[in-house]
């Protein structure tokens, strides 16, 4: 996974709570057996509406969508973290996210940052105002600037640390493999196995 | 110090602790099925990596199996039952593929099965995988990627989940059962009332429930925005598990350690929710997330009820996708479909609360019914007891087993502006085919609804 440091870019307002992983990718687009391609079923009921803000050219070019709270609830499916980055983005801003889906997409890498309603609302109205508008994310400082805001998020050092180095987790996990050898040592005999020798 | 059942059984499971990292937990059973899992295998593949411990892994087909026999059609599902298999093969995986005698919805067969015991780890790239709580294991959905990890270190990094009681007090009334109180609770906190928690079930109710019931409960937990629900063992739960083929040989030392894990009793929660069970009638959903329910006998909300603007706008557009009017009674509501299967009320005491409603009676004139077993021993069991026959007198549909129109990932989907009462778990906007209208309901007010056409409950039968 590539180091995540700092992103610059423009944002996409989307103006919906409760966005459930079936709306950011539905069901049928599930069934592949690959990591890429998901973009084209982002949205995908939605963006059958020509109003539907990702059709908007003005924002085109947006790696930051910024939505409404309760992002992410629904099925645990990893596909809508890479929909999401399949499509370009990079941060996904909420007033609140669903915690498998949070977890998910900062393991993939898509840094999911939860700020305010207000401060939300702000960035609203900053760019529907003028959709160009350059949105800063800061891992290292943990901030996001926009305009004359300066805002904090919360991300927990570790998590932080390892967006920084783009570390991958089983890596890390197999670093400690004594530890898990010693633990299985210690698991009751009866514990069960699906596979009977 | 006083631990809860939660605690106890993370705890157990720690490999291994660092000041600011998240806890290593190990992980004692991990299910698979062919949706959330071609690139975990596809992730090893391409590091090299084995799969640690095969033998505290299972794979079934159940998303998108046709649930008519036959070959599988959609070429896209068919490459990914293909690949699942593939991937089994290759990796020393026990599957139980369409056709096999344990083939069936992931959360059906792990119990069924006598894999999911109490303390134990249990994961699965499906978010139902609450559904195995009900025996007071820590049960939680992950992403493919942890379940990439999982299968390389049979273990997670995780932080703690915090924890909250709900408490229900006194005991259901007669035909309201565990659908309608996990609905009731959902509509009570809402969809994000459960957020970062592990909920214990708790109370009289709860422990008069059997397990099948607790199940139910369970499986809806995340529904709540919950990470894991959880029911503390007891006698009902060893009994369930005495003569399932991988009860523990040594039965009596198992049920000695299970015995240890109920929350202590002066073990603190987080938080704590109480319901009066003895309030409760059944309850189903008008709306399109399983927080926006009301009892049977209510009426279609009226929009601006509702103390935030978020659920005020939410709600509007839920009536509106729904194609329903403010006031409405629910009662008044028809409906094309009724589904009666998945993870959530796909299990044989769904179906002989179901068949019993039925018997006798028929399905009304341009209902479809579909009923769909959670698995292949719940259908071989079904028929053995005749209530596949009761179905179909019924004229209802009788399928083969599989998750079927809970998400319609196979052909039983929802036409647009299709309406159901479906016992599954999500009402989402699409949920059930490309806009198809879902309620949520029991099984008794599934099979109730399938003869009056209207969203009903038996007791309107009589
Ligand atoms: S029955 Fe529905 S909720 Fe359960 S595992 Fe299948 S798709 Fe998921």
């Amino acid at each position: 996974m590539d180091k995540f440091t700092t992103h610059t870019g423009t944002g996409i307002p989307l103006r919906r709570s409760n966005v459930d992983t079936d709306q950011i990718i539905p069901a049928v687009y599930l069934k592949r057996v690959t990591r890429s391609g998901f973009e084209d079923g982002l949205f995908a009921a939605w963006r059958s509406d020509p109003d539907f803000v990702l059709n908007d050219e003005a924002y085109a070019n947006a790696t930051i969508l910024v939505a409404g709270p309760e992002f992410g609830t629904g099925s645990s499916r990893e596909h809508a973290v890479w929909a999401l980055q399949n499509y370009g983005f990079k941060v996904v801003i909420s007033p609140r996210f669903a915690d498998i889906f949070r977890g998910n997409s900062l393991k993939g890498g898509l840094l999911t940052v939860q700020l305010d309603t207000a401060v939300v609302e702000e960035l609203w109205k900053a760019i529907e105002a003028d959709p160009s508008t350059s949105i800063t994310v800061d891992v290292v400082n943990r901030q996001v600037r926009f305009g004359d805001t300066t805002t904090e998020f919360e991300l927990d050092d570790y998590t932080r640390w390892r967006l920084l180095e783009g570390l991958d987790d089983i890596g890390l996990t197999l670093r400690h493999g004594d530890s898990i050898d010693e633990f299985e040592k210690s698991r009751p005999s009866w514990a069960p196995r699906t596979i009977v020798a | 110090m006083a631990k809860t059942l939660a605690q106890k059984v993370w705890d157990a499971h720690i490999v291994r602790q660092a000041q600011g990292e998240p806890d290593l937990l190990y992980i004692d059973l991990h299910l698979l099925h062919e949706v959330t899992s071609p690139q975990a295998f596809d992730g090893l593949r391409l590091a090299g990596r084995p799969v640690r411990r095969p033998d505290l892994t299972i794979a079934t087909e159940d998303h998108n199996v046709p649930t008519t026999p036959g070959p599988i059609v959609d070429p896209v599902s068919r490459t990914q039952i293909e690949t699942l298999r593939k991937n089994c093969a290759e990796f020393g995986v026990r599957l139980h593929p369409l056709g096999d005698e344990e083939q069936g919805i992931v959360h059906v067969i792990g119990p069924q099965l006598g894999l999911t015991q109490p303390g134990m780890t249990v994961v699965c790239g499906d978010s139902h995988t609450s559904t195995h709580g009900a025996f007071g294991a820590l049960a939680f959905g992950i992403g493919t990627s942890e379940v990439e990890h999982v299968l390389a270190t049979q273990t997670l990094p995780l932080r703690p989940f915090k924890t909250m009681a709900v408490n229900v007090r006194g005991t259901l009334p007669e035909g309201v059962s565990a659908k309608d109180l996990i609905l009731a609770l959902i509509t009570q906190i809402g969809t994000g009332g459960g957020q970062g928690y592990v909920i214990e079930y708790r109370g009289e109710a709860i422990e008069a429930l059997s397990m099948e019931s607790r199940m139910t409960i369970c499986n809806m937990s995340i529904e709540a925005g919950a990470r894991a629900g959880m029911i503390a063992p007891d006698e009902t739960t060893f009994e369930y598990l005495r003569d399932k083929a991988h009860a523990p040989e040594d039965f009596e030392a198992a049920v000695a350690y299970w015995r240890t894990l109920p929350t202590d009793k002066d073990a603190r929660f987080d938080t704590e929710v109480d319901i009066d069970a003895r309030s409760l009638t059944p309850f189903v959903t008008w709306g399109t997330n399983p927080g926006q329910g009301a009892p049977l006998g209510a009426s279609v909300p009226d929009p601006q009820s509702f103390d935030t603007d978020s659920a005020r706008v939410a709600a509007q557009r839920a009536l509106e996708y729904m194609g329903l009017q403010a006031g409405t009674p629910l009662r008044d509501i028809s409906v094309d479909t009724v589904f009666l299967g998945s993870c959530t009320n796909g299990r044989i005491e769904d179906l002989r609360t179901a068949a019993q409603v039925l018997d006798g009676r028929k399905v009304a004139q341009g209902v479809r019914m579909m009923v769909v077993p959670g698995s292949v021993r719940v259908r071989l069991q079904a028929e053995a007891e005749g209530l596949d026959k009761v179905f179909t007198d019924a004229g209802a549909d009788w399928r083969q087993a599989g998750c079927s129109m809970c998400l319609g990932m196979n052909p039983d989907t929802l036409q647009p502006g299709e309406r159901a009462a479906s016992t599954s778990n999500r009402n989402f906007e699409g949920r059930q085919g490309k806009g198809g209208r879902t309620h949520l309901v029991s099984p008794l007010v599934a099979a109730a609804t399938a003869v009056v056409g209207r969203l009903a409950s038996p007791a309107d039968l009589v």
